[in-house]
């Protein structure tokens, strides 16, 4: 096998240095009825370009090349080239947890870098070294709340990430508690008057996401207001960190659970990704996850090292805040490096790029008589009402033009039947989105042949 | 002994990358906008304010900074990692290659199905093959971490029980455990009842027997367990767990030392997770992104989350979300497929001669080890290991060197530490899992290395309680940093 570094002989001679007389010898003290006596049903060893032969195969039924239309929670953004060069050094990815800080210290104060542009980004004080993605981030900023607060109850802004939503639940369901969902008005946004109504002296947290689920955005302020009259915390949700680029940060809220995919880290048919949990300096204690912190060395030189671990689970156990042991230093490596790139005028001009694309592509669907859904001001997404079954007749067509098309929401929001959620990054050229916005638009009744040639 | 292995060598200083920072700089360019801009009147409010004190700097300062920073770490790629229970391998390069092909890494995880069949495959390949090697039913990859699989697991257990009609409030933990078991017990709801350890290092069946009562939902144990010991009376154990209504979890921690010879399935265990970045080789990424897939005996299928990834008659695949008994959903979309297809290159690369023989030499390598530094160091269970075994700084003590101390002195030796003072049940532990990926010089170097710092704490304990000597930084104040915490930069 390529990946070992043992001859047969070797092992032979190790076997003898240690005393055995055959590898089963050290495998004797496993009860007999426990062990395997037959090879594994999985095929022999393979080389390398079978290997690559098998997933070229299997990436290429994946639309690879297609402009996409698909945001919905994963956005395509471009990757600078320094991200995947710089990510590939063995030393990064190769490297475990930076406990021992001396041989850790890239890995460090990369992370503390991270921990400061999330800062930045969300105007909070704290930002931890991430979680496993947006959704966890936002069920454990839930729990935290319900720590901070000694409440129980949980109110959610119905147009949070449906997936977001289901995993609070799963996480929630066990304690015996459910979170309660508040509509959306017909702008899009959440039924503030309704939230605020749902609120009282057990509510321990509100959850409100901007952009929403369907791409409009939220009023950070109002919903910290709401929130804070009845004593709860505000969790604010950023599925689509690039927003922040162009938008007024939520900077009222006590804690941000923010999904950092969209900073560099690719769509990757959904994982690995970067949760991230950012808060206000007093509700540092309550923080699950780890963080970067900045110490000096006996010789009083500045470096950083993995502190306040008392609230994590190898010190504490079950007492811990969480029980989370990873955070997804990767990813978070990825997305300083793009924040790094990008920087203070380049993440403006990228967020305004995705909301000159997408607005062009709110004009062109109604041009083309199509409903846009909810008119309140949107970021990089839109609802398009094509009518129950269109989007999927719509599938043939799209493929003749190698395009995967919006998200159908039926699934998550029955009443929206017949609409899609339509994303538009500044990754899909305006060619595309005529395209698009043809294979959508309905069939006019009466349609002269020559015109359709021409609109092509 | 002098250090043959390890030397100085020209390393650079870099500040933080705010610290570069200069308006006017960029390291971007975008392509012309090929629409209207724009108008940015209609947010109003909504608009923000120029992000203060982001960072402004130029590509080669990036990739400058980002190299540079990288020469202060070590990895598995610059030599033996032989940290307890984390299974620091070899990570092939193919299985970066694969995972950055352009259909598997810029397909969207909402993609139609007819437009997702090579990822849904992927997957469904994967999930047979964990099966197989585990003995298990059932199986989901969601979970994104092993501690995440822990809490998937207990749930489902949770859920299991309650269709049953039990309530039950307690899990049990053994004293070895890793300090996510009890965490996800707490984080489910459960109170955590420890489970002590006998004179073997192994689960006391007396004390077992007395606490596994009908309030006690699952025993969650690792095996072997992070003495690197196999629990030998596993069987008694699944049957006394099994009679009194509970059921077992196992912690999969530690499958590199069993894939290929023995199955956690053939020996009672109901429920475990296996964590792709220790066992199949995805990479730890200075501390994640991992994977912790967890498979299941059939009784518990029903509550697994959702989606299930399932194959049609037509070898079509899909998944599917229709499962009314359903635990609900661990995270968004699939997990981390990423690591999926690494995992599954691994499993492709190695095959089934390949995967035991990778067990078979890290028992060999940690036996030897084993061997190797018998008499220089106390060893508190003196049985044969599995992948790994626990010494302790008994006999160093006596100098007033610690385990700590000798850790940092290994990395002037040019290793990276062992772990260190875990499990609990050792005082002063040293925990040593070499893994495969080691070679006979390798190990034989890395023993001498330990020997030599034994005898260092006999004749000059100084030298080893200050190390490291080599590092750019030494012995940064914890202490300090914690009373006082700083967690971000500011101007």
């Amino acid at each position: 096998m390529r990946y070992l570094p043992t001859s047969d002989e070797i092992r032979r001679q190790m076997l003898e240095a240690i005393g055995a007389a055959s590898i089963d010898d050290l495998f004797r003290h496993i009860p007999e009825y426990c062990r395997l006596t037959r090879p594994l049903n999985i095929p022999r060893g393979q080389s390398e370009p079978e290997i690559l032969d098998f997933f070229q195969g299997a990436a290429a039924e994946c639309a690879p090349g297609w402009a996409s239309f698909l945001g919905a929670g994963a956005y395509r953004h471009f990757r600078p080239s320094p991200i995947d060069a710089l990510i590939s050094r063995g030393e990064w990815f190769t490297a475990y947890t930076p406990y021992q800080a001396e041989i850790s210290q890239g890995t460090l104060q990369a992370i503390f870098e991270f921990q400061t542009m999330i800062c930045q980004l969300t105007g909070m004080d704290v930002a931890n070294a991430s979680m496993y993605d947006g959704s966890t981030a936002m069920a454990e900023a839930v729990l935290m709340a319900l720590r901070i607060s000694g409440r129980e109850g949980i109110v959610v802004a119905r147009s949070a990430h449906p997936q977001y939503r289901e995993v609070l639940n799963t996480y929630v369901t066990q304690r015996g508690l459910a979170a309660r969902e508040i509509g959306y008005l017909p702008d899009g946004t959440v039924d503030l008057a309704a939230l605020e109504a749902a609120l009282g002296p057990d509510t321990a947290a509100v959850v409100v996401q901007s952009p929403n689920f369907f791409g409009a955005i939220e009023n950070w302020e109002a919903a910290a207001a709401a929130a804070h009259r009845h004593g709860a915390l505000l969790i604010a949700v950023i599925a689509e960190p690039i927003s922040l680029g162009i938008l007024a940060p939520p900077a009222a809220a006590d804690i941000v659970a923010l999904e950092a995919q969209g900073l560099g880290i690719p769509v990757g048919f959904g994982g690995p990704y970067a949760g991230v949990i950012a808060t206000q300096e007093k509700y540092l204690r309550a923080l699950p996850g780890r963080l970067a912190g900045e110490a000096r060395d006996h010789e009083g030189r500045r470096g950083y090292v993995l502190t306040l671990a008392t609230r994590e689970q190898h010190i504490r156990r079950e007492k811990a805040t969480s029980n989370i042991c990873t955070n997804q230093a990767l990813c978070a490596l990825m997305a300083a490096i793009f924040m790094s790139l990008y920087g203070k005028d380049g993440l403006r001009e990228l967020a305004e790029q995705n909301l000159a694309k997408t607005a062009f592509a709110a004009q062109a669907f109604a041009a083309a008589g199509l409903q846009v859904l909810f008119p309140s001001p949107r970021f990089n997404e839109l609802v398009v009402q094509l009518g129950p079954g269109r989007a999927e007749a719509a599938l043939p067509a799209l493929s003749r033009e190698r395009i995967v098309g919006g998200f159908p929401l039926r699934r998550y929001y029955p009443e929206l039947d017949g609409a899609v959620l339509v994303c538009v990054t500044e990754t899909v050229p305006r060619a595309a989105i005529e395209r698009l916005v043809a294979a959508y638009a309905p069939a006019p009744a009466t349609a002269d042949p020559r015109e359709l040639v021409s609109a092509h | 002994m002098a250090i043959t292995r390890a030397s100085r060598h020209l390393v650079q200083n870099e500040p933080l990358i705010f610290e570069r920072s200069a308006a006017g700089k960029r390291g971007y360019q975008l392509p012309p906008l090929d629409v209207p801009a724009a108008d940015l009147t209609g947010l109003g409010r909504l608009r923000r304010d120029q992000i203060a004190d982001f960072p402004e700097v130029s590509e080669l300062e990036v990739i400058r900074h980002f190299t540079r920073l990288s020469t202060w770490n070590y990895g598995v790629d610059t030599g033996l990692y032989p940290l307890g229970s984390c299974t620091m391998k070899y990570n092939p390069r193919v299985n970066e290659q694969v995972a950055r092909l352009e259909g598997l890494a810029q397909g969207h995880p909402l993609q139609p199905e007819e437009l997702s069949q090579g990822a849904l495959r992927i997957m469904h390949l994967l999930s047979r093959y964990l099966l197989e090697i585990t003995g298990m039913d059932a199986i989901t990859l969601q979970p994104a971490a092993g501690a995440h699989g822990e809490m998937t697991g207990i749930l489902m257990i949770h859920a299991l029980l309650s269709a049953r009609g039990e309530a039950r409030h307690k899990v049990l933990i053994p004293d070895s455990a890793h300090g996510t078991n009890p965490a996800t017990a707490a984080i489910a709801g459960y109170q955590v009842q420890n489970l002590r350890s006998n004179a073997r290092g192994t689960v006391d069946l007396a004390d077992l027997d007395r606490v596994m009562t009908d309030d006690v939902a699952a025993l969650m144990l690792t095996n072997p367990n992070t003495l690197g010991l196999f629990e030998e009376d596993i069987h008694r154990i699944a049957d006394l767990i099994h009679e009194r209504g509970g059921l077992l979890y196992m912690d999969g921690a530690n499958m590199n030392a069993l894939v290929g010879r023995a199955r956690p399935g053939d020996f009672g265990v109901d429920v475990m997770h296996l964590n792709l970045h220790k066992t199949f080789s995805t990479p730890h990424g200075g501390g994640g992104p991992g994977a912790g897939p967890v498979a299941v005996k059939s009784e518990l299928e029903p509550f697994l989350p959702i989606p299930v990834i399932t194959a049609g008659a037509d070898g079509r695949l899909r998944a599917d979300y229709d499962r009314p008994r359903t635990i609900g959903r661990m995270r968004s979309f699939y997990g981390n497929f990423g690591m999926f297809v690494r995992a599954l290159a691994y499993i492709m690369a190695n095959g089934c001669d390949g995967l035991k023989q990778t067990t078979e030499d890290a028992v060999l390598n940690a036996n030897y080890i084993r061997r190797g530094l018998e008499g220089a160091y106390a060893l508190p269970y003196d049985r044969p290991c599995m992948h790994e075994c626990v010494f302790s700084d008994q006999k160093q003590q006596a100098h007033g060197v610690s385990t700590g101390d000798i850790a940092k002195r290994l990395i002037d030796y040019g290793f990276h530490p062992y772990t260190v003072s875990f499990p609990l049940v050792v005082r002063g532990a040293m925990m040593i899992e070499p893994t495969e990926s080691a070679g006979r010089d390798e190990l034989d170097e890395f023993i001498a290395a330990l020997r030599a710092i034994a005898a260092e704490a006999e004749t000059e304990p100084e030298r080893v309680k200050s190390a490291p000597h080599t590092t750019r930084l030494s012995r940064l104040d914890e202490v300090s940093a914690a009373r006082q915490p700083i967690l971000r930069w500011r101007r």
